[in-house]
């Protein structure tokens, strides 16, 4: 198992067309992952906007873009578990995250790729995994909500 | 915000610790300080075809990325196994892991609906 990167695969029951627009629109994006996000994603642009989970609203997803290949490629790098409000990542090295868009039978492969783990400094993992403790389990139930509702 | 615990503190010299473990020469050495415990350099090198020198300096790599430490003991330093250091390293990649599978489902009920 490679400790630099997250590997997943979901086959998503609509077409690409679809699918491409629920990533790479900035505002459907938003709506599945937890966060209120204007503006268009456009290659090296820099996106931001609050988390929309009630009782996080103080922390800001960030995100660059990096490509936009339309319905096949979408990408962007950002600090992972940057949710320690105060603290500046800005210095940190960050990760590279990679959405790929393939025709399936049924409806539309999505491949999403995360990289670049090995270059985040350990104290900032164990610094995540505690913020973890404190509670992401049910930050991740109330963005489950959020999305239902 | 406290800091955390004295192992967090231990981790906060900081470095890649996946990157340390990148090496099969230091993976051997982390695999060996978990079956047999502490040991010193002398025993780590005995039955390696590596170099006392060269051991010291992968141990020295361990060690900065908050793997392993050091004790003296009378003239001989042992070195030991910073378990914390693996867990929350193996601990933070699963959770980041978990997050994307919860993601993905949202995003799965987001264009199916």
């Amino acid at each position: 198992m490679s400790t630099d990167r997250i590997e997943k695969s979901v086959l998503l029951r609509a077409p690409r067309s679809q699918v491409w627009r629920a990533i790479a629109n900035a505002e459907e994006f938003g709506a599945w992952f937890g966060a209120r996000l204007e503006g268009g994603f456009a290659p090296g642009s820099r996106v931001t906007g609050p988390i929309t989970t009630p009782g996080y609203e103080h922390l800001i997803l960030e995100i660059t873009i990096e490509r936009v290949d339309p319905e096949r490629l979408f990408s962007y790098r950002w600090h992972p578990y940057a949710i320690e409000p105060g603290v500046d990542y800005s210095g940190e090295p960050t990760t590279l995250v990679e959405f790929r868009l393939e025709d399936a039978a049924g409806g539309t492969r999505l491949t999403v790729t995360e990289s670049g783990f090995d270059r985040i400094p350990v104290s900032r993992r164990a610094e995540a995994f505690r913020m973890n403790d404190q509670g992401w389990a049910e930050q991740m139930k109330n963005i489950e909500r959020h999305v239902a509702g | 915000m406290s800091r955390g615990s004295a192992g967090a503190a231990g981790l906060a010299r900081a470095g890649p610790v996946f990157a340390a473990l990148g090496e099969k020469t230091r993976l051997a050495l982390v695999a060996r300080l978990c079956a047999r415990g502490p040991q010193s350099i002398a025993r780590l090198t005995t039955g390696s075809d590596v170099t006392r020198q060269a051991i010291t300096k992968h141990l020295h790599v361990l060690a900065g990325a908050g793997l392993v430490h050091d004790v003296r003991h009378g003239r001989e330093r042992i070195w030991e196994l910073d378990a914390e250091g693996l867990d929350h390293a193996r601990r933070w990649l699963d959770q980041i892991s978990k997050r994307w599978d919860e993601a993905l489902d949202r995003l799965k009920k987001f264009v199916e609906e």
